[in-house]
C-alpha cells in the first residue's frame, strides 16, 4: 500500500508511550497522582474530560489510514465507546464516551495498528494535516506526503517544542488547489516547482482561525526541501522565544507575526535559520528518499476502462458531485460524504467505519483519507468499480451526493459535547441540511461551503465558510451570528459578520434568504462566493434584515 | 423561570467520566437525586476529589420546583441530560419532553 509503514523505532516509541500512560492511569486510579498532576499527562495522550465523559482524540497523520487501521477505529467504537466515532476538522477521530480505565487498552489496540493519540492536545505541534487528495489528484504539482511524514517524525516528542506558548498546527499541500485550508494554519506549506522544474517549499506563517482570524503571509517563497526541518526549527524557535505566554488569547504565532510584522519575523527566522544550518539537523537525503519510497504509486490498472456507465441517474448524480479526477487513466477519487440530510456532520457508526475500511481494501489499494471537511476519501479507485462502490455505500446510508454543496456542512461538536462551547452547532447543521435536503435544490445552488462553530475557538471553521455561523451565549441563551464571504481555498478570505444574531430557527431562515439573493442575482458561472464578492454585503443584509 | 433558587454540586466520575450530582451522602448520575449545598460545598468537593469519587467538582445554580431540579444554564441542562442530538444516548432516551427541558 502507498503509505508510510512504522519501522522498529516508530513502534518502540508508541509501545513505550502505551506502557508509560498505563502506569500513569494506574497511579491516578490508586491515588498517587492527583487530578492536577494527571491532567497534563492525559491531555498529552489525547484524553480530554468533556461535557458528558472522557473524550479520546486519536491522531491520523495527514489524514491517511490503511484498511486495518480504519477497521480498528470501528472496533474501538464498538468495544469501548457507544458504537460511533466523530471525524474532526483536523483529519482526526474522536470518541465521546471513553472510560478512563479503558484508555490503556485502547491505546494498546491503536499501537497494534501503528496509531496513537500523542500530541492531539497541549501546547505542542499537533498532527500535521494535508491535502486529502495527495498522491492522487490530477492537478498535483508534487506529492506533499513525504514532507508531511518527515514533519511527523520531526515534531513527535520534539523536546524543544513540547511547551510552546500555545498549540501549533501545520498543514501541507502539493497543488495550487488548496484543499487543506493551508493559509489558515500556524504554518502552511505548499510544495511547488520553480521555472527550472526544481521542487521547493513555499512557506506561510501566522495564519489561524479562533477569536483572531488571520491569513498567513508568505515568509519564504522557495525553500529547498532538504532544508525544511532547519527552516521550521527556526520558525518555531523564534515563536518559542517571543510568543506571548502572559495572555493565552494572544499566544498563537499569528499574533507574533502580526505584531512585529512579516518582514521582521522573516528577518529573525532567516537569522536563526543561518545558525541552525550549521548544526546539521537535516536528515540525510537518503532518509527523505526512503520515506518517498513508501509513497510510490500503487500498481494502477491503466488499461482499465476510462468511461463510466451513467445509466443509473442517482449514481450519475453522485459521480458528478463526489468523484474527482485522478492522475492515472481509468481511475478516480471518491469522496464519501458523512453528511446525510438531518445527520450529524462527521459522525460514522462502527459498521460504517468498517464498511469504508473494507471498500478501501477491496477497491482503493487499501488506503483511505479523512478530510478536514469531515468526509472520507477512497483515493485510488478504478472507474470500472465506481458503481459497485456506490451501491455498497448507498446500502449503508453513505451515498450522499452533496460534496461541497450546502448540505456538506462542517460543524464542530458544539454544546452537545464540548465543554468549551457556548452554543450547539449540530442541531443548526441538521436543520439547514433538512431545509435544503432536495438534491435538485442543492444542485441549483451549487458550490456553497457552510461552516458552523459553537464558540469563538472556531473548530467548525466558520471564518472560512462561504456562509459561516458562530454560536454565542447571549445571557444564557444560544444565539447565532451569520458571516458571509469566507473561503479556505486558494482564494482564502475571512467572512464578515452581517449583523445582529439569530435564534436557532432564525439562523436557518437567514441562510435561506442569503441563498435566495444569490439565486436572484448571480451571473453565469458564479458560485455563491463569487456573487457575494461582486455585490458586497448590502443586498444580502437587506434581504436578511429588511 | 419560577421556583426556588438553589445551589447544587456537580462533577464527573473519575472512572467513567459520567456527569454526577452530589446527593448529600454520595453521587448520582441523575440530577433528580441532587441535594442543595450550602457553604460546605467547597469542603465537600475537596474531600470527594481527594477520595477519587469525583473529578473537577463545582457548584452551579439551579431552580427547584414541583417538576424537580433544573440547572439555570443551558450547558448544565445538557450535561444533566446528555447530547440533545443523540437522545438515545441520553438519560431520558424515551422521553419526548426531554428536548423541551433543555430549551
Amino acid at each position: 500500500m502507498p503509505m508510510y509503514q512504522y519501522d522498529t523505532h516508530d513502534q518502540a516509541m508508541v509501545d513505550a508511550r502505551v506502557a508509560e500512560f498505563s502506569d500513569q492511569v494506574a497511579r491516578r486510579l490508586a491515588g498517587t497522582l492527583s487530578e492536577e498532576q494527571f491532567r497534563p499527562l492525559r491531555l498529552k495522550n489525547g484524553l480530554y474530560l468533556q461535557l458528558h465523559a472522557y473524550m479520546l482524540r486519536v491522531a491520523i497523520p495527514y489524514g491517511t489510514l490503511n484498511s486495518r487501521q480504519m477497521h480498528m477505529l470501528g472496533d474501538i467504537a464498538d468495544k469501548y465507546d457507544r458504537g460511533y466515532g466523530h471525524f474532526t476538522t483536523r483529519q482526526n477521530i474522536q470518541y465521546n464516551w471513553i472510560k478512563l480505565e479503558d484508555t490503556p487498552a485502547i491505546l494498546a489496540d491503536l499501537a497494534s495498528v501503528g496509531m496513537h493519540a500523542i500530541q492531539t492536545s497541549g501546547n505542542c505541534i499537533r498532527n500535521t494535516t494535508a491535502d486529502h487528495f495527495a498522491g492522487a489528484a490530477a492537478d498535483e504539482v508534487a506529492d506533499p506526503r513525504p514532507y508531511a511524514e518527515l514533519l511527523r517524525q520531526w515534531s513527535t516528542f520534539h523536546p524543544e517544542f513540547d511547551y510552546l506558548p500555545r498549540k501549533f498546527k501545520v498543514a501541507i499541500i502539493g497543488s495550487d488547489t488548496d484543499r487543506a485550508a493551508m493559509r489558515l494554519h500556524d504554518i502552511g506549506i505548499q510544495v511547488v516547482k520553480n521555472d527550472a522544474g526544481e521542487t521547493g517549499l513555499k512557506v506561510y506563517v501566522g495564519g489561524g482561525m479562533g477569536r483572531t482570524p488571520m491569513i498567513a503571509p508568505v515568509i519564504r517563497e522557495f525553500l529547498p526541501p532538504l532544508q525544511m526541518i532547519s527552516y521550521l526549527e527556526a520558525c518555531l524557535r523564534v515563536y518559542n522565544r517571543y510568543g506571548r505566554r502572559d495572555n493565552k488569547y494572544k499566544a498563537r504565532i499569528k499574533i507574533l507575526v502580526h505584531e512585529i510584522g512579516a518582514d521582521e519575523y522573516r528577518r529573525q527566522v532567516e537569522e536563526e535559520f543561518a545558525h541552525i544550518l550549521t548544526l546539521g539537523l537535516e536528515p540525510p537525503p537518503a532518509e527523505l528518499e526512503r520515506i518517498k519510497g513508501f509513497f510510490a504509486d500503487p500498481a494502477f490498472d491503466t488499461q482499465s476502462a476510462d468511461t463510466i456507465d451513467r445509466s443509473d441517474p442517482d449514481f450519475a448524480l453522485w459521480v458528478d458531485q463526489n468523484v474527482h479526477a485522478h492522475k492515472a487513466p481509468g481511475h478516480a477519487i471518491v469522496t464519501v460524504s458523512l453528511k446525510p440530510a438531518g445527520g450529524i456532520p462527521g459522525d460514522a457508526s462502527a459498521d460504517q467505519i468498517r464498511l469504508l475500511a473494507d471498500l478501501a481494501r477491496d477497491y482503493s489499494f487499501d488506503e483511505l483519507r479523512v478530510t478536514h471537511a469531515q468526509n472520507i476519501v477512497l483515493p485510488h479507485v478504478r472507474k470500472a468499480d465506481l458503481y459497485a462502490i456506490w451501491q455498497k455505500l448507498d446500502a449503508a446510508g453513505l451515498a450522499n451526493a452533496n460534496l461541497d454543496l450546502i448540505g456538506d456542512i462542517i460543524a464542530c461538536p458544539g454544546l452537545d459535547y464540548c465543554s468549551l462551547a457556548n452554543a450547539r452547532s449540530i442541531p443548526v447543521a441538521q436543520k439547514i441540511s433538512e431545509r435544503f435536503a432536495d438534491p435538485a435544490r442543492q444542485a441549483e445552488i451549487g458550490e456553497l461551503k457552510l461552516k458552523i462553530s459553537g464558540c469563538i475557538n472556531a473548530c467548525g471553521h466558520h471564518h472560512a465558510g462561504h456562509i459561516g455561523i458562530l454560536g454565542v451565549d447571549r445571557k444564557g441563551t444560544e444565539n447565532y451570528q451569520l458571516l458571509l464571504g469566507g473561503s479556505e481555498g486558494a482564494d482564502t478570505s475571512l467572512g464578515t459578520i452581517v449583523g445582529p444574531g439569530f435564534s436557532e430557527d432564525g439562523i436557518v431562515d437567514a441562510v435561506e434568504k442569503a441563498t435566495q439573493v444569490y439565486l436572484d442575482r448571480r451571473e453565469d458561472g458564479e458560485r455563491f462566493l463569487d456573487t457575494y464578492r461582486r455585490l458586497g454585503v448590502a443586498p444580502f443584509k437587506e434581504a436578511i434584515y429588511g | 423561570m419560577s421556583g426556588e433558587r438553589v445551589k447544587i454540586l456537580t462533577g464527573n466520575d473519575l472512572l467513567t467520566g459520567d456527569v454526577t450530582w452530589w446527593t448529600g451522602n454520595g453521587w448520582s448520575r441523575h440530577i433528580a437525586d441532587a441535594a442543595p449545598v450550602g457553604d460546605d460545598a467547597t469542603q465537600i468537593a475537596q474531600s470527594e476529589e481527594a477520595d477519587r469519587k469525583v473529578v473537577g467538582a463545582y457548584v452551579i445554580d439551579a431552580q427547584s420546583d414541583a417538576e424537580g431540579l433544573r440547572p439555570a444554564h443551558i450547558k448544565e441542562r445538557i450535561r444533566a441530560l446528555g447530547p440533545t442530538v443523540r437522545l438515545d444516548l441520553s438519560l431520558r432516551p424515551n422521553d419526548p419532553a426531554a428536548s423541551a427541558w433543555i430549551a
